[in-house]
């Protein structure tokens, strides 16, 4: 693989005092690429999830992110206001519980538009077209933008967290074990639309999760965490059909039907 | 007044305060923190307000102190009278005198010229303090200038009410870069910040935090393209003097559904009536 990648941490190290969280974690993502990252609780997923979008800082290590001018970015030595900006517009974090990102006070349309307007956006019209059709993207009935997030049931409040994210067209997605906390079939429902939105908006994803079927369905590579370590990584099927660490091998043995 | 300061405040204070409005003139819209004084009156009476007028009052000064429009209601009488007494100066109540107006509620009708000063009473300085609970964070986003969860709010009140709602301390942009609570003036005041050849200064006793527009800044009420700012005002002339441009009291007159539109402002209305103009209602009241 030689093309230019979009994000790349090379070296990333963290310890919570005595306990690693991260050590000498390499990670590569190619644009439109969805990257799965999987492992027990407590392996550090979610502490590579947001040591790679830069809301935590590691000890040592860097995180290269390639905007679309082709410039490389160090997203720990960026300032303040260009990593807030790159947040509100070329990347997005989905949220395991939608209530952290949601405003629940704020209408399902306001939840939407906030981003285009943090944006500049500031014709009301067009804002609520975007709304109205990123609801329709996310399946949630239209005569709902009015309605405020606390009366929507889990599986639409995720969809809306979706909406809520994608609606400026972010070129990386974070996305923190979406479908925990839902049922089966809600999150069947969940997972397709993830799958369609994605190849259809060329969107690259980092996804930690610790569901080796929703890593099996929906991404392309992934990533096995163990203790703070990527123990292994390559194809999605490749990894699954046939792994290699013995940890990987305990992990797939204990799915059924993996 | 024998035992103390002029303008009651002690030097010290005076310079600190001072000092805050340099760098609250400096960064206009910014606000500044400052170490509020316990003053003769109740947080909420004009505290932030009556700390800034002693910092900046001198002896030759001619003090105008307003709430809501009016110089005769409780709160502008007590405060006229106490740098009255405490300082010494002349104080009036027509806005072409005055040199330092304070002022809650309102911003006088009368167009404000280069030699004077404004000093708003501020209850709450933080524009976004309804949507965001932490300081922490909306310091941050005056920072970053992040201002997208304002217009937030006014999404929702255009989409709830078909209008944006907001009447009084309607947040506005100053100088393009900091967003602003202008005080609960009405909306309809809004516009006379834009551009005003008078310094305005803005003192929140409470919270503890002094702000400024200096003379001749853009001042910018939010709003979207398609539902553009607008001054709301009761559709009647003044029932006095008749005036159609001012902002206007609804004064409940019986217990019949009577009632009575007139100037807020009372220097205006009866500069009005004393250069002969007379309201529909005008007429009646000399006749009782």
């Amino acid at each position: 693989m030689s093309a230019p990648t979009l994000l790349s941490g090379r070296g990333l190290k963290l310890s919570f005092g005595a306990v690693p969280a991260l050590v000498d974690v390499d990670v590569d993502l190619w644009p439109g690429e969805m990257l799965a990252i999987v492992g027990e609780s407590g392996s550090g997923k979610t502490t590579l999830l947001n040591v790679l979008s830069g809301r935590k800082a590691p000890d040592s290590g860097v995180v290269w992110y390639r905007d679309p001018n082709d410039h490389l970015h160090d997203v720990h030595a960026m300032p303040a206001p260009a990593l807030r900006t790159l947040h509100r517009s070329d990347w997005g974090f989905v949220h395991q519980d939608p209530r952290e990102n949601l405003r629940m006070g704020v209408s399902a349309g306001g939840n939407v538009g906030e981003r285009l307007m943090a944006q500049g956006a500031r014709h009301y019209g067009n804002i609520r077209d975007a709304a109205l059709d990123w609801l329709a993207q996310v399946e949630i009935d239209a005569s709902r933008i009015d309605d405020l997030p606390r009366t929507f049931s889990g599986g639409m409040l995720q969809r809306l967290q979706i909406a809520r994210t994608l609606v400026t067209h972010p070129r990386l997605v974070f996305m923190d074990e979406p479908t925990g906390g839902l049922d089966v079939s809600v999150q069947a429902r969940l997972l397709d639309l993830i799958r369609s939105l994605v190849s259809r908006l060329r969107i690259a994803v980092v996804l930690v999760t610790h569901d080796i079927a929703v890593a099996r369905l929906l991404a392309h590579r992934i990533a096995v965490m163990q203790r703070g370590r990527i123990v292994e990584t390559g194809l999605t099927d490749q990894v699954l059909d046939d792994p290699h660490h013995p940890y990987t091998q305990l992990l797939v043995s204990s799915v059924l039907n993996a | 007044m024998k035992g103390y300061n002029f303008a009651y405040l002690d030097e010290q204070t005076k310079r600190m305060i001072r000092r805050c409005l340099l760098k609250a003139v400096a960064i206009p819209g910014h606000q500044v923190p400052f170490g509020s004084r316990e003053m003769p009156l109740p947080y909420g009476w004009g505290t932030g307000g009556i700390q800034v007028t002693a910092s900046i009052l001198g002896r030759n000064d001619v003090l105008k102190v307003i709430d809501q429009g009016a110089d005769d209601t409780t709160n502008a009488v007590s405060i006229r009278r106490f740098f009255g007494r405490t300082a010494g100066v002349q104080t009036t109540t027509a806005t072409a005198e005055a040199t330092v107006i304070q002022t809650r509620h309102r911003i006088p009708e009368k167009t404000l010229r280069e030699d004077q000063i404004i000093v708003y009473q501020v209850p709450q300085p933080e524009p976004l303090f309804r949507l965001e609970p932490s300081r922490q964070e909306t310091r941050r986003m005056h920072a970053l200038s992040d201002y997208g969860l304002m217009h937030v709010k006014l999404y929702e009140d255009i989409s709830r009410f078909g209008q944006i709602s907001i009447s009084y301390d309607y947040p506005v942009m100053v100088n393009e870069r900091y967003l602003m609570s202008p005080s609960p003036i009405p909306a309809f005041d809004n516009p006379k910040m834009d551009m005003m050849p008078a310094l305005q200064l803005f003192g929140a006793g409470r919270e503890k935090r002094i702000y400024a527009i200096p003379p001749w800044t853009r001042v910018k009420s939010l709003d979207f393209d398609d539902h553009p700012f607008r001054a709301i005002n009761a559709p009647h002339p003044c029932g006095l003097c008749g005036a159609t441009d001012s902002y206007l009291d609804e004064v409940v007159t019986d217990d019949r559904g009577g009632r009575l539109f007139v100037c807020s402002d009372t220097d205006h209305c009866a500069e009005r009536r004393a250069a002969g103009h007379v309201g529909n209602d005008g007429f009646k009241e000399a006749a009782e």
